[in-house]
């Protein structure tokens, strides 16, 4: 428990000194074409990266979890329709619950 | 109020109370994580830049990999520093009040303060943003943290299908900008899958940045024109 709480303060701090970086950092720091691209970059693919493994993943082993499939799958439909974020996330954990619930998956 | 002034604070409060609402799907993926309510809230308080956040619950549910788990949440978190340097020109402050408006430097802030005429107006948007999102996001995390400890065990409320999403609905208007983006994401996906089985947890996440490096390196322009910043007027829900 003190290890998750020693994550939180340090994800806090990096996370605040990254915002900080670029209000206080001289403007040629980061005009490189390609440093500002890899920053746009990075998010795409770390969180489609973090939606395959926890859809996909448990632990170090893969697996497929079809009622998590299912909401996430719902969740794919929600954003077609453009539905809200929070719409979206209550799709995906309502198709999920609502299967396990049923005994289906 | 001048016409001039009820804009900027109409849009901003406008989109911070929209988004700022996420913030319970947030408490509820962190108490699910196994994250105490104080932690997930501790988190809205002092990380607050939703990716990230979201980023640390899920590694805190897969258990062994905090590091790597920590490492994510701050790389997600490095374009807010790309945010503070478009904003740096227009927010003016010095000293602790600078400090301060570093905290709000996140997507919406960003978009609403760009969205602006002038730099009053860009300075008003800024703070009703700011201020809005800051405490609808963690009046939330805390009722969603609340929520999910009462309401029943995390995986029977589909709780561990929260984060996918998310993090689905936060990329989607990005996969929507381009083929390199689109490529990216199935790039980073596809290393994170290919590596889970051979590295210990969260690496294969870090991993997948190699992906961004690459596109940086083979498409350093953004497929179309587009403004590289989110404006309101196009702008998808997403979490700070």
């Amino acid at each position: 428990m003190t290890g998750v709480w020693v994550a939180v303060l340090v994800t806090a701090a990096g996370c605040y000194a990254l915002k900080l970086t670029g209000l206080v950092v001289p403007k040629g720091v980061l005009s490189n074409p390609r440093v500002r691209r890899f920053a746009e970059l990075v998010p795409i693919a770390l969180l489609a990266a973090l939606v395959a493994v926890q859809s996909f993943a448990d632990g170090q082993s893969l697996t497929i979890d079809p009622a998590r499939l299912a909401g996430l799958g719902a969740a794919v439909i929600a954003l077609l329709l453009r539905a809200p974020f929070l719409v979206v996330v209550v799709v995906a954990a309502g198709t999920a619950a609502v299967l396990r619930a049923l005994g289906i998956a | 109020m001048q016409r001039a002034r009820v804009r900027p604070v109409r849009d901003g409060v406008a989109l911070g109370l929209a988004v700022g609402v996420s913030g319970v799907a947030f408490g509820a993926a962190a108490v699910g994580s196994g994250m105490t309510v104080a932690q997930a809230c501790v988190l809205s308080l002092l990380a607050f830049t939703g990716a990230s956040q979201f980023a640390l619950a899920g590694a805190v549910a897969g258990g062994a990999g905090l590091i790597g788990g920590v490492a994510g949440a701050i790389l997600l978190g490095s374009r807010n520093a790309l945010y503070g340097l478009r904003l740096a020109d227009l927010l003016p402050w010095r000293g602790v009040r600078k400090l301060i408006a570093a905290h709000g430097v996140i997507d919406e802030t960003t978009a609403v303060t760009l969205a602006q005429p002038d730099v009053a107006a860009a300075r008003l948007g800024f703070l009703a943003t700011f201020v809005t999102i800051y405490l609808t996001w963690n009046l939330t995390t805390l009722l969603g943290a609340f929520g999910a400890g009462r309401l029943g065990s995390p995986q029977s409320l589909g709780i561990d299908v929260v984060g996918p999403a998310a993090f689905l609905a936060l990329i989607w208007p990005r996969l929507r900008a381009g083929r390199t983006e689109r490529a990216v994401g199935l790039a980073g996906a596809a290393i994170a899958l290919a590596t889970t089985p051979f590295l210990p947890t969260g690496m294969p996440v870090i991993l997948a940045a190699a992906a961004a490096v690459a596109g940086a390196l083979i498409s350093p322009q953004p497929d179309s024109s587009r403004p590289d910043s989110p404006r309101p007027d196009s702008l998808q829900p997403e979490v700070p």
